[in-house]
């Protein structure tokens, strides 16, 4: 059993980070440059920590599979950036944003780590608008927010609607800046296929050049995933094509823990599938929700009839109805299960069913054609790209889908897996977001570990290795870890059966929305269950992968993903089935209020599951951290 | 040291080069034109017009070697930057060609320009050295004796009875050639489109064009470009017509 | 939604490596449902190549919803497709019709050598990146967010520069091969704000020169760029990208 020690400090909450910044270990001036860290990813997460460590005098490696550090998933996100500045005079304060966080994350997860997320956040609008970062402003010339769900007031910064990409240029940017002294030695399309532990200690990667496909080994003193979500186990999602979970589930395979993988949120307002050569799922704001009316016919017959000729009197405006107080604008999670409910009902739109109207025709009655074009006019003009739909004269469809992961590798307040050595920042670690995941938080929490905590916490680790102890490259665990990734390629490569890649991911997500997707229970899981592994058997046996191993292979990249995806998807449908409660995005359908609410079980699941890799063909442990809340009271959410 | 060094070894500093060398040529050409549409006044101003630049001396000589020394510049970037793009292309060309959104006068700077480079060698054979139709220049035709004063601004540069070279019956008698005619305003006309895209481009050169007035921008160097062409147009049309004699 | 599928001809560049010669192949799709994204049509084909085991084609592609800057196709001569202001994979099938042909080619110049197929080495931005694109404040340094203010019409400027996706259309477009819009996207956005001033001469010098070294050509305004890139970045920034160097050079005003 895998030993979790949270290392919380001890003390009052809110000075908790204060005096453990105080306690820690340092690394000497002197000797910084003689450590090495490796950090994979640069997303938010990895391009600030790789910047701020260079600064500092680590040498850094990076490491990214695209083309450049600037594509990271991060640079798709939209809404904004959370930070207890209080610009608005409207009583915010970093109580409040780590309240707002701890209880929009329906009480799973860890206070102190919350607290600090919340403490550092002023810190990063300093940081990124002496970045360069254009955020919005007012006419006298200061910062201008907006408010996002699951506040009352207005904290989150934003750059018009591309504040994911504003950010991440600006982290870029810093990451660049450590290029250019020297710090930083950046390695692009480069794929951490392996972890390399040495004594019980991370010490290294394995990857593959994605153009020559030549396999590398590389040693460091640390090292640090930031490998964002793995949310395209679903196959259909938000996320970029290119995401996936490799490198910590690899990690994983290494002994590292991964915690509450189960937990995955499903965003209510997303452009419905068309068809099966689909491939992506876009985003369509929440704010949409502010003025739109959602529906679908009371009778299934109607559902594929023009929507204008079906009379009011014939129509169901489901969240109005069962949700009186929040209507329409009621949390991501309950909304998305209530459209979920209306389509397996049959009262689903469009040929495929799955789709809902979100319909302006009366607010364009209230404010005009002209009013609504103000406020929304460019996600009308996006939907209108996409799907060739004038959503001014007939309601916009839209359906839920998977947006973000709170699961992740666990770690502890120093964002250290329980493997000495490997740290996990942004997406991929569970730590701050509890079941649910607030509007504008992720871009907070991926920032505030790469600028504000790996800095300190990573010389806490560094200062108990020898500097110049760390392996060399020919020890014998580079090699084995090296062997086994070209094994793994070569035996891709060898199958030759008669399916695509895709057509394993697409039958994987298919599975996956089905039975761990917005819904779960007992009986379902279990079949995903079966099913999994059999769809894993038949991939290791009939997918193709054409090509060879030693140029660029997108289909070999494909399939090396889609395979960790397989095994993945178990793991999260056997956590879901384990854990017997319904909590923010995990919805188990034996435990609900008599309303169709979440029934939280704080007696028996107030905890972090966090699974230990048994090795392969048995079963995984489930080891759990303990969640203590000592100042904030749980309690149940309502939002009716 | 950072000046010379920016200007003549980035592709920047290269195309401010050109923009400067431009601005003089516009000038150049400009007056040049004004000073030519006297030919259609009496024989008296276009004649004492030139004879006042030839009696300059050494300070026509700075002057031609200013130009020059521009005209050298303003082909050398030209050149330099042609041949930077053309390896910047890449050996590969597309399969499917096509001039995205660029204008006509764009598309062709180096071809007009090229062919304006001819035309001005030519013109110096034709009407500076006489080369190219003897029988018809300057120093080989009667001169002609100044019946009034010439005066630049008020000031009297040239006087009555002066024995000066007689250039406008020089011009005339070159252009009653069709051939030599035509190939002047074909010449103007590239010279015109040239400076159709020269003109709004260095703007953009030197930084000083923006969205806001991108358009007025545009309006106005298309009218004086269409004026310089008609007015170089209109003397060799002339003398093919007839009407100037 | 449209049920109606159609047929249509991709002629696709396909080259095995770096350096290496490549040609031109012409596939046939079937079954193209006029909602398809272009790189749907592609995900499709090369769906069918793989069980026909052909190696599929490699194309570049992320986030498909034109952010990443990671796609790059040239269609029918024209980077990123027919439509203005939109990336390769917002392009969508109901722009063709049964029967055609469409070509399909990498973004070329000669500083993004093709890597495979359809996917070319756009590193060359980068390195002009770090030249000097960006403003050097160490982590924990910064003033207080609002201790400067910035007028909204200069953010909004910044903004309007800053949301370049470094996809390179712009080079690939230009007859120049010249990365002038890209270039002046960066000396914009950085220039224009106050935190940028300090380092702007130095920055200009320096992004111009590594744009030079890299191979790239030198703008001759024909704004080809401009009509190709998905995020419309204005000719304006090559305005003030010019302005900027020419001040920097003889204004004397470089800080190193
Ligand atoms: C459409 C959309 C909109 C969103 N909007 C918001 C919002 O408004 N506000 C908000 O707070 N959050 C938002 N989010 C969530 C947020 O964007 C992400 O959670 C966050 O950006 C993740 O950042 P990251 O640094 O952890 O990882 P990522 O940005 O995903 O970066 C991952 C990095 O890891 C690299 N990588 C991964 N695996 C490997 C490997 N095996 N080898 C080498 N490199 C690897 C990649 O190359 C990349 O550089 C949104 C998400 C989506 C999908
Ligand atoms: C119809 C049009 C033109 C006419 C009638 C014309 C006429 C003349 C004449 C008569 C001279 C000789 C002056 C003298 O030595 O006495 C001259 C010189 C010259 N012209 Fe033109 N010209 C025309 C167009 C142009 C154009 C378009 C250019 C430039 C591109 C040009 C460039 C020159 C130059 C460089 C000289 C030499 C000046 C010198 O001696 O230093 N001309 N032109
Ligand atoms: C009287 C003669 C000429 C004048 C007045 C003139 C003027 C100009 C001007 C104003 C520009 C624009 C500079 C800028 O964009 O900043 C320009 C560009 C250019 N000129 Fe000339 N030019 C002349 C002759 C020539 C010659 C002889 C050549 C021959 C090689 C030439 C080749 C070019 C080229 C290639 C460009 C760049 C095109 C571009 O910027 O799009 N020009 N010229
Ligand atoms: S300027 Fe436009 S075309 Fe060029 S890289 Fe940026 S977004 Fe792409
Ligand atoms: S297309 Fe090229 S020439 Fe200049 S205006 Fe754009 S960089
Ligand atoms: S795939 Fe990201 S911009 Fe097209």
């Amino acid at each position: 059993m895998a030993k979790l020690d949270s290392k919380v400090p001890p003390g009052e909450l809110s000075g908790k980070w204060r005096r453990h910044k105080a306690d820690i270990r340092l690394v000497n001036p002197a000797n910084k440059r003689k450590y090495e860290v490796i950090v994979v990813g640069a997303g938010l997460a990895g391009a600030s920590a790789s910047a701020s460590l260079a600064e500092m005098g680590y040498k850094v490696s990076n490491f990214v599979f695209h083309d450049s550090p600037r594509r990271a998933h991060s640079i798709a996100a939209q809404g904004g950036i959370n930070a207890a500045k209080n610009y608005q005079n409207d009583g915010d304060s970093v109580y409040r944003l780590f309240y707002d966080t701890i209880k929009g994350g329906d009480y799973r997860s860890r206070e102190a780590n919350v607290h600090r997320l919340a403490e550092v956040s002023v810190n990063i609008i300093d940081q990124c608008v002496a970045q360069g970062v254009p955020f919005a402003r007012e006419y006298g010339g200061l910062l201008d927010n907006r408010s996002f769900g699951g506040a009352q007031v207005s904290r989150t910064f934003y750059a018009r609607g591309q504040t994911g990409q504003q950010l991440l240029l600006g982290a870029y940017s810093a990451l660049s800046k450590g290029v250019a002294s020297g710090g930083i030695t950046l390695h692009t399309q480069s794929e951490m296929l392996d972890l390399v532990v040495v004594d019980g200690h991370a010490k290294g990667i394995i990857v593959r050049d994605l153009v020559t496909g030549e396999i590398t080994r590389h040693a460091a003193d640390a090292v640090i995933l930031a490998t964002g979500g793995y949310g395209n186990v679903f196959n259909l999602s938000t996320y970029a094509r290119g995401s996936n979970a490799t490198a910590i589930w690899r990690a994983y395979k290494r002994g590292a823990c991964f915690a509450n993988p189960c937990f995955t949120q499903i965003h209510p307002t997303c452009i419905p599938v068309t068809g099966d050569y689909q491939s992506k799922l876009t985003l369509m704001s929440e704010s949409l929700r502010n003025d739109g009316r959602i529906w679908v016919p009371k009778k299934k017959e109607d559902r594929l009839k023009p929507p204008a000729s079906i009379p009011e009197a014939d129509r169901d405006y489901y969240l109005e109805r069962i949700y009186p107080s929040f209507g329409n604008l009621c949390p991501r999670d309950v909304a998305s299960r209530a459209a979920k409910r209306v389509c397996d009902e049959g009262r689903g739109v469009g040929i495929s069913g799955l789709g809902v109207y979100l319909d302006f025709a009366e607010s364009i009655g209230r404010l005009g054609e002209a009013g609504v074009r103000e406020r929304y006019g460019n996600l009308f003009d996006i939907y209108k790209e996409i799907t060739n739909e004038n959503a001014y004269k007939v309601p916009m469809r839209i359906f839920p889908a998977v947006h973000y992961t709170m699961g992740g590798l666990w770690v502890d307040y120093n964002l250290m897996s329980n493997v000495p050595g490997l740290f996990v920042l942004g997406e991929a670690n569970f730590s701050d977001h509890g079941a649910n995941r607030l509007g504008a938080s992720a871009l907070m929490q991926g920032l505030g570990d790469g600028y504000f905590v790996i800095p300190y916490t990573v010389g806490d680790y560094l200062a108990t290795q020898k500097p110049g102890s760390r392996p060399k490259t020919d020890a014998a665990e580079f090699k084995a870890a090296e062997t086994e990734v070209a094994l793994s390629a070569s035996r891709l490569l060898g199958i030759k059966g008669k399916e695509p890649v895709s057509h394993f991911h697409k039958r994987l997500g298919h599975i996956m929305w089905q039975y761990c997707g917005m819904a779960r229970n007992k009986a379902g899981l279990e079949q995903a269950l079966k099913e999994i592994p059999a769809l894993r058997e038949e991939f290791w046996k009939n997918v193709n992968v054409p090509g060879s191993g030693d140029t660029m292979n997108q289909s070999l990249e494909k399939a090396g993903r889609v395979g960790d995806f397989l095994e993945l998807g178990e793991l999260m449908c056997r956590d879901a089935l384990a854990r017997e409660e319904s909590c923010g995005g995990h919805f188990r359908e034996e435990h609900q209020h008599p309303d169709g609410e979440c029934k939280r079980d704080d007696v028996n699941f107030a905890h972090v599951a966090a699974w230990e890799f048994a090795g392969e063909g048995k079963e995984p442990i489930r080891n759990t951290e303990t969640l203590n809340y000592e100042t904030v009271k749980m309690s149940v959410r309502n939002y009716k | 040291m950072d000046l010379a060094r920016n200007l003549f070894r980035s592709t920047i500093g290269r195309k401010l080069i050109m923009a400067a060398t431009g601005v003089v040529l516009i000038g150049f050409v400009a007056g040049h034109l004004v000073g030519n549409l006297q030919v259609f006044e009496d024989p008296d101003r276009i004649n004492g017009y030139a004879h006042f630049l030839q009696s300059l001396g050494p300070a026509l000589w700075l002057v031609r070697l200013f130009l020059l020394a521009c005209v050298c510049l303003h082909v050398w970037s030209a050149t330099v930057l042609s041949l930077e793009s053309i390896k910047a292309r890449g050996s590969e060309p597309y399969r499917v060609k096509r001039w995205i959104d660029a204008s006509f006068a764009s598309r062709y700077m180096r071809g007009t320009g090229y062919v304006v480079l001819a035309f001005i060698l030519y013109h110096l054979a034709h009407f500076t050295v006489g080369a190219a139709q003897p029988a018809t220049f300057k120093a080989n035709i009667p001169h002609y004796v100044m019946k009034g004063d010439y005066h630049i601004l008020g000031v009297t540069v040239v006087q009555a009875g002066t024995e000066v070279l007689d250039c406008r019956s020089m011009v005339i008698g070159g252009f009653r050639n069709p051939v030599v005619a035509v190939f002047y305003m074909v010449a103007v006309g590239l010279l015109s489109l040239h400076l159709l895209h020269g003109a709004e481009s260095l703007f953009q050169t030197f930084g000083w064009r923006n969205r806001s007035w991108e358009r007025a921008l545009k309006a106005v160097v298309t009218l004086l470009c269409a004026a310089y062409f008609l007015g170089n147009l209109a003397i060799p049309g002339s003398v093919l017509l007839g009407m100037l004699r | 939604m449209s049920t109606k599928t159609f047929s249509v001809t991709v002629r696709v560049w396909r080259q095995a490596g770096p350096g290496q010669p490549g040609a031109f192949a012409d596939y046939p799709v079937a079954g193209v449902n006029p909602d398809m994204s272009f790189l749907e049509m592609l995900d499709v084909l090369n769906d069918e190549l793989t069980m026909k085991g052909i190696e599929p084609v490699a194309f570049a592609h992320d986030c498909r919803e034109g952010i990443c800057g990671t796609c790059s196709l040239v269609i029918d001569g024209k980077p990123h497709g027919p439509h203005h202001g939109v990336a390769s994979c917002q392009t969508y099938m109901r722009s063709y019709k049964d029967g055609d042909v469409i070509v399909v080619e990498p973004f070329r110049a000669r500083p993004f050598p093709v890597v495979k197929d359809l996917v070319t080495d756009r590193s060359a931005f980068d390195k002009i990146q770090q030249a000097g694109g960006f403003i050097s404040i160490r982590t924990g340094s910064a003033p207080e967010a609002n201790s400067v203010p910035v007028p909204k019409e200069v953010a909004d400027l910044a903004m309007d520069a800053a949301q370049c996706i470094g996809c390179g259309a712009c080079v690939a477009a230009c007859p120049n091969g010249s990365a002038s819009l890209f270039l002046g996207a960066k000396i914009t956005h950085l220039g224009e704000l106050p935190q940028g001033q300090p380092e702007r001469a130095d920055r200009v010098v320096r992004m111009v020169e590594q744009h030079d070294a890299e191979g790239f050509g030198g703008c001759t305004n024909t704004g080809a760029c401009t009509v190709s890139c998905p995020k419309e970045i204005p000719l304006d920034v090559i305005s003030q990208l010019n302005r900027d160097y020419l001040h920097a050079t003889t204004g004397g005003r470089r800080s190193g």
